[in-house]
């Protein structure tokens, strides 16, 4: 089952460049003999570049040249010329880019309104031409930002666009989420405006937010730099680290906040992937963590965050894994959701973990988390035989929890800052199709949203009734 | 006469590979402990029941593997090939690429149909194999959306296609604690449609089998393999060759017959629970002597009992004694300590089976009234150990075991239908809130069957 990648704006490219890189080292660790093998089909096809033209893909045998499943979408030139010029550039070709000069000025009705009407057709050719290539399309992943202009107008104008032209196709959204000094000051407009897309045309969320990447990332570099550690941290295992990768480069501030983004979406397809006891597929996520389709916001956390070398993991810290997944400081945005009610909870294990250590961890943990009434045991697993590289194991846990409520919540508080204020309004009510209908629309989107999760944290604690079953007559 | 196998989705294929691994290497084994001339009838016996030859010599298994998505069918057919023992027929699977997303209703109502004429092509061509036919052995797991979905779907198209042969279905419960949120919804859906059109549902909880991976077999990382492993010398100690009648010198002939006319007397009691001692690590079997009267009695009282393995039995609970009035009214909330059977069947393999005395479980009290204490229990007997095991002891019930495992199910499936949560995934292909009250309604009419016994 395959998966297309839309990297749209400057954040979403520059995530989607350090996951290639990634996805790339992860299946050289795996596929020694460099053969084309399912696992490497679901991201990348196998071209024979000898021939002039649009090579065929080789869908058996050796790897000849891979190339991304990919769109990648930028208004500006920058940062995909970039990745072009870099050790990634063959694996991307000129039929999988659109770009354009001038940017979308950190203006959500430009990105969506005017290069969405403009690049329609042509995004709609490229996509229906990567999809040929796809014999069974599962899955389409789009990585953007939600505070500027690109990302968010166009990234979002691209999942509607997805969701006319194959209803059927997952569409899971990576979306990074401004944090309260985002520099952008028009961001509360533009995520907002970007939320109520995401609302309706999405089928799964992931939101992550800057701070939380850039908590994750000191805390990674004094763990591994403040000696405390008895033996050394294997580089390549820190969820931040580029080692062993293609990039060469110096890394760029950004670099160890997007390397975090990429691990998570190589952690969320592992089992689609490789092989494991307990398989779970990107539908399975969409089905087990989805109980109602506007609830459809997942928080996630990633453990551990690095490796030490020869060491032989006792249960103990296998145990600890599973104990860090459910703290606030590992989750990808600012929440907590062990003090917040969980809807449904997906535990994706990679490595040297069988069902006995899954099982003896929820059944220590659940007692300290929330469950709602009608879904008291609603965990879903998996195992997936093959870790991810410098690690032995390795845990994605996905929270569908009320605890994203806050987030929503100062979301909509800085929206309204500047709307009282009919801040910068014009600069978006100018752009030719945007009325003030779409602003109102898009609060009252958000509002109804955080309105359905105060009224499920209303539930919380309460009573659990049973609803009495259906009588036989005997 | 031979079965054909059906191994759907990754549980179904997982545990498939297993039991074949389990009834080769129990027939090709030298624990046998027997007649040379019994060895070879318990040979080709089994030969016949579950292997077909190929021109390499190396026995090919009658099955045909189906699943969704491609990596578990992958990974079987090349684990079985490997072990140069006995391998699956290279054209006898079927895979899609998409898997159904644990959605019974994705594998019901869009697999089921669009795949349906591809996968009875590959049974065709396995029955076509046979000599005779005795009928079908699937192999499922209720939770997911495959083995669920697409394997009741299947089911119905085996019925229809073989309205005389036998179908036995294998489904796995899921650990109570969630291995798929929704795997509640999908084994009330799975059963209902199950009971239609299958003779007989065979039941393992992984639950149960995980104690005895720890508590009975001392394992400490318990892997799926692990449990997969129990399942399949369990099932092998089923449907491995036996005698059916006292005396009777051959092995029975039609296995999947003899057990639904031993167990099933009526279409609205077809639970099967199934129960097997003793069960431990493979070092300690060398060190380890069994009586047959310890056997028996062990296995009655967890008959009476409802005891899912061979520790930690209730020997308190006793049958009612005969000529005592029983409640006529019982609520249906109220479950009984003491589990009455409408039929059970015991299997007995290994050194002196023939002086096994099995009258304690011939006690009418044990019993429903309606069939005849004579008709209600079976035994079959071999007198080749089973799988390194010198003695080893089956039993196969239709009785209230699994009463309880089903009211809980369905209660939790209940509740969260009540809230309509996922609801709009199943709508989504197909399967409308009347669906799902249609299945409520089959299996609390079930519960209610089998509480009153």
């Amino acid at each position: 089952a395959l998966t297309l990648l839309f990297a749209v704006g400057q954040c979403g490219n520059q995530v989607g460049c350090r996951f290639w890189d990634l996805a790339l080292r992860e299946h050289a660790a795996v596929n020694k003999k460099g053969i084309y093998d399912e696992a490497l089909s679901s991201f990348f096809r196998n071209v024979d570049t000898r021939r002039a033209g649009d090579g065929p893909d080789i869908y058996k045998g050796k790897i000849c040249s891979l190339k991304a499943r990919a769109l990648l979408i930028d208004m500006e030139e920058g940062v995909v010329n970039e990745i072009l010029q870099g050790p990634l550039r063959d694996v991307f070709d000129s039929k999988q880019l659109i770009t354009d000069v001038s940017g979308s000025g950190n203006n959500w009705a430009v990105g969506y309104k005017v290069y969405g009407f403009q690049y329609r057709e042509n995004i709609v050719e490229k996509l229906r031409k990567t999809a040929e290539h796809c014999d069974c399309l599962q899955c389409f992943f789009i990585i953007h930002s939600m505070g500027g202009g690109t990302g968010s107008g166009l990234g979002t104008f691209v999942l509607n666009l997805l969701e006319d032209e194959f209803p059927e196709v997952y569409r899971f959204v990576t979306s990074v989420y401004p944090s309260g000094e985002d520099d952008v000051i028009t961001s509360p407009y533009n995520s907002v405006l970007a939320m109520k897309e995401l609302n309706e045309h999405a089928d799964c969320v992931l939101p992550i937010e800057n701070e939380s990447l850039f908590d994750i990332v000191n805390k990674i570099h004094q763990m591994t730099n403040s000696g405390k550690l008895g033996s050394t941290v294997r580089q390549n295992s820190l969820l931040t680290s580029s080692a062993g990768t293609a990039k060469t480069v110096q890394e760029k501030p950004f670099d160890a906040m997007n390397n975090i983004v990429a691990n998570l979406l190589l952690n969320l397809t592992s089992s689609a992937r490789f092989d494991g006891s307990l398989n779970m597929d990107l539908n399975e996520i969409s089905m087990n963590l989805v109980p109602f389709p506007r609830l459809h916001y997942l928080v996630s956390s990633l453990t551990p965050l690095y490796t030490l070398a020869n060491v032989n993991i006792p249960s103990r810290r296998l145990d600890q894994m599973f104990s860090d997944a459910f703290s606030r400081d590992h989750q990808l945005i600012q929440a907590d959701p062990k003090h917040n009610l969980y809807l449904a909870c997906a535990l994706l294990v990679r490595g040297n973990v069988q069902v006995s250590d899954l099982r003896r961890n929820i059944e220590r943990l659940k007692p300290s988390l929330h469950f709602v009434s009608w879904n008291q045991e609603g965990w879903k697993t998996s195992l997936c035989s093959v870790p991810p590289v410098g690690h032995s194991h390795s845990l994605l846990a996905l929270a569908n929890n009320t605890c994203v409520k806050p987030t929503f919540m100062e979301l909509k508080d800085r929206f309204m800052k500047l709307y009282k204020k009919k801040a910068h309004l014009h600069h978006y009510l100018q752009v030719d199709g945007m009325e003030q209908g779409c602003f109102s629309e898009a609060i009252s989107s958000l509002s109804d949203l955080i309105e359905e999760y105060n009224e499920l944290d209303a539930t919380k604690g309460g009573l659990r009734t049973d609803t009495s079953r259906l009588k036989i007559a005997v | 006469m031979s079965i054909v196998a059906v191994q759907l989705g990754q549980c179904g294929n997982q545990i498939g590979r297993e039991v074949f691994n389990t009834i080769y290497s129990d027939a090709h084994g030298t624990h046998g402990l027997c007649s040379k001339k019994e060895n070879e009838a318990y040979h080709d016996a089994c030969a016949e029941r579950f292997f077909s030859e190929a021109q390499s010599g190396v026995p090919v298994a009658r099955a045909v593997l189906v699943d969704m998505e491609p990596k578990v069918i992958s990974q079987t057919l090349s684990i079985a090939a490997r072990s140069g023992h006995w391998k699956y027929d290279n054209r006898s699977h079927f895979c899609q690429k998409q898997g159904s997303g644990n959605n019974w209703a994705n594998g019901y109502s869009i697999h089921g149909p669009r795949n349906k004429e591809a996968i009875m092509n590959l049974v065709q061509k396995e029955v076509e194999k046979c000599d005779r036919l005795s009928g079908f052995f699937t192999i499922m797991s209720m939770a997911g959306g495959t083995g669920s979905g697409l394997g009741a779907f299947v089911t119905q198209c085996l019925r229809d296609a073989f309205p005389t042969s036998f179908i036995l279905n294998h489904v796995i419960w899921p650990y109570s604690t969630g291995e798929v949120i929704v795997q509640n919804y999908n084994s009330v859906l799975t059963l209902s449609h199950l009971y239609r059109s299958s003779d007989a549902l065979l039941v393992h909880e992984n639950d149960v089998i995980h104690k005895i991976c720890a508590q009975l077999m001392h394992i400490k990382q318990i892997s799926f393999r692990d449990v997969n492993q129990v399942i399949a010398h369990q099932l092998g100690s089923v449907f491995q060759p036996a005698h059916t009648v006292e005396a009777d010198i051959h092995y029975s002939r039609n296995p999947l017959g003899d057990l639904m006319e031993a167990l099933v007397p009526h279409p609205e009691f077809k639970m099967l629970g199934l129960r097997n001692i003793p069960q431990m690590p493979e070092n300690s079997l060398a060190y380890s002597t069994f009586s047959w009267p310890g056997l028996i009695k062990h296995l009655r009282q967890m008959l009476i009992a409802n005891a899912k393995m061979e520790e930690g039995i209730d020997w308190q609970v006793r049958p009612p004694c005969p000529g005592s009035t029983v409640p006529s009214s019982h609520s249906t909330n109220k479950l009984l300590h003491f589990n009455t059977s409408i039929a059970n069947l015991v299997i007995l393999r290994g050194k002196d089976t023939h002086r096994v005395d099995l009258g304690s479980f011939r006690d009418p009290s044990l019993y429903t009234s309606w069939l005849n204490p004579q008709d209600a229990f079976n035994a079959w007997k071999s007198p080749r150990a089973f799988n390194k095991y010198e003695k080893s002891a089956s039993l196969v019930s239709n009785s209230q075991f699994l009463l309880k495992p089903l009211d809980n199910v369905v209660g939790k499936a209940w509740n969260m239908f009540a809230s309509k949560a996922y609801i709009h995934q199943y709508t989504k292909f197909g399967i409308e809130e009347e669906d799902f009250l249609d299945s409520f309604t089959a299996l609390e009419q079930v519960i209610s069957s089998y509480t009153n016994l």
